[in-house]
């Protein structure tokens, strides 16, 4: 079976600064992977190069059998990728409705709606008037999600959920996230909490200095290989990683 | 008294109409138009060239100009001002402060130097008698109906419609608006083709209640500049009160003084500079 998101050799660059050094990277319908690794190892940029926010080579990216690489990220998400971004980054001026409204802006068809965001987090429906940056933290990581729901994607990248969120809350989101599969949903987290990407994903992705370091099913990898790779002790094994 | 205020009052209400379009532009993608009161009297030529042109009535030719306007501020946007916008403000206001210098030389070429107006069977001399011996011109009172309805309709827009989400959307945050799908440049577009008929509106009413002459526009824009300042960016109402206030202002200096009624209006502006620098209802939000 053909992966649904495939990526070859992609390299990404900031300026002159190259970020991605040739990612390969694969994920099958249906399934969970998380991306780990220190801060800078490429992570966010990855995801941004798949959504079309950085630019990289058509054939980098493969969704559906088809290149997407530096696709705007207009045309990106009609056709099915949706990114929760590192942050939020929630429409301040907008209220909760509202910015779920501009997750559904692209008009895709599916399941996704105000109504069954509302019965996944209710806790939206309450506050849907209010001014998005008004809500808690793990409120706005709720909108920041429904956003990316609204555009009914097939593929879900979530970046760093967790961040600058209370465990308890952490937990919340996390345990919405079967829900969200169940619609059959296929997800990319990118988590710095190791323990927790290794529970909820089938696979791993260990990111190091914009190279992919370690990889593999989440339930076979040893917490030694994951330091190793996570931290690069022993970087010249990288190489053949 | 009472008369200068009641005057005042229809005074700020044309500095509104100078002053919404950029306010909208402003609000939506941080960007100053140094052209902006050329462009009004650009729309003030205009209408007077079409009037002298084809034999219709005033209002028929302004009401016909202001989808031109439309179309011309959406191709402005797409062709011209698009790319002069990114995080440094400077090549947007190097760009059109050029064309600001064109327009007036432009006008200046076709039109000579002297002042022109927009004839309106008289229209522009009546008066409504009010109590207490004041009367009222019925063109400024009108021009003052247009500036509160349009006030109300823009904010109307912004708060409530689709093209106001996503008008809010990309000026909070243009990466990630993209990223649901808008197209920025398309929306930049849209808000000025909006501007620019605010702009056609302004230059014709300009027109009919007063004169025009090429190189009235960057009075009009500092009328516009202080209106917004005062009133503080990213609030429709906010620029409404902030055009009434220098209206007013203007209009007790020239009770005072004939000479005095623009630079009290300056002072207004420069007091609440100075006490308010956010202006007087910055960022009032649905």
């Amino acid at each position: 079976m053909s992966a649904l998101l495939e990526t070859r050799a992609l390299t990404a660059f900031y300026g002159d600064a190259q970020a991605l050094f040739g990612i390969e990277f694969q994920i099958s319908a249906g399934d969970m992977v998380a991306v780990i690794g220190a801060n800078g190892a490429g992570k966010s940029t990855f995801m941004k190069a798949v959504t079309g926010l950085v630019k990289t080579q058509a054939e980098g990216v493969r969704f559906q059998d088809k290149p997407i690489g530096g696709l705007p990220p207009g045309e990106i998400v009609k056709r099915g990728i949706a990114l929760v971004p590192e942050g939020r980054r929630l429409f301040p001026s907008l209220s909760v409705e509202e910015n779920l409204l501009m997750g559904g802006f692209s008009r895709r068809p599916g399941p996704w709606s105000l109504a069954l965001l509302f019965k996944l987090f209710p806790i939206l429906a309450e506050k849907r008037a209010q001014p998005a940056t008004s809500l808690s933290g793990g409120q706005q990581q709720m909108v920041a999600i429904g956003r990316a729901l609204m555009s009914n994607p097939t593929l879900l990248l979530c970046d760093e959920l967790s961040l600058g969120l209370a465990p308890i809350v952490i937990k919340e989101i996390y345990d919405a996230l079967p829900a969200i599969c169940a619609e059959g949903m296929t997800v990319v987290i990118v988590e710095q909490d190791v323990a927790m990407a290794q529970q909820v994903s089938q696979r791993i992705y260990c990111f190091q200095e914009g190279r992919v370091s370690l990889q593999g099913r989440s339930d076979e990898l040893t917490r030694e290989q994951i330091s190793q790779a996570y931290f690069g002790i022993g970087t010249e094994e990288r190489a053949h990683a | 008294m009472l008369e200068t205020l009641i005057q005042g009052l229809l005074l700020g209400g044309l500095y509104c109409l100078f002053a919404l379009g950029q306010s909208l532009m402003f609000g939506v993608m941080r960007l100053t138009n140094i052209a902006h009161g050329d462009f009004i009297i650009l729309g003030a030529y205009a209408a007077i060239a079409t009037i002298g042109a084809v034999a219709l009535s005033p209002w028929l030719i302004a009401a016909l100009l202001l989808p031109l306007a439309f179309g011309f501020g959406y191709g402005l946007q797409r062709q011209v001002l698009n790319n002069t916008l990114g995080r440094d403000p400077l090549p947007s206001l190097v760009v059109t402060f050029g064309l600001s210098i064109v327009i007036q030389n432009l006008l200046l070429q076709l039109f000579s130097a002297d002042p022109r107006s927009i004839e309106t069977e008289g229209f522009n001399t009546q008066s409504i008698a009010l109590p207490g011996n004041i009367s009222v011109g019925t063109l400024p009172l009108l021009i003052f109906a247009v500036a509160v309805a349009t006030t109300a309709a823009l904010q109307w827009l912004f708060n409530r419609t689709q093209l106001g989400r996503a008008f809010r959307a990309v000026s909070d945050d243009r990466e990630i608006a993209e990223l649901m799908g808008l197209n920025a440049h398309h929306v930049y577009a849209l808000a000025t083709a909006l501007a620019f008929v605010l702009i056609a509106l302004a230059g014709a009413l300009q027109a009919m209640r007063t004169t025009v002459s090429p190189s009235d526009g960057p009075l009009l824009l500092l009328f516009a500049f202080e209106a917004v300042i005062i009133g503080g960016m990213g609030s429709f109402w906010g620029t409404l009160v902030g055009a009434l206030l220098l209206g007013i202002t203007q209009q007790i200096g020239f009770r005072i003084d004939p000479g005095w009624g623009i630079w009290f209006g300056h002072i207004v502006f420069l007091a609440v500079l100075v006490v308010r620098p956010q202006g007087l209802f910055p960022k009032t939000r649905g």
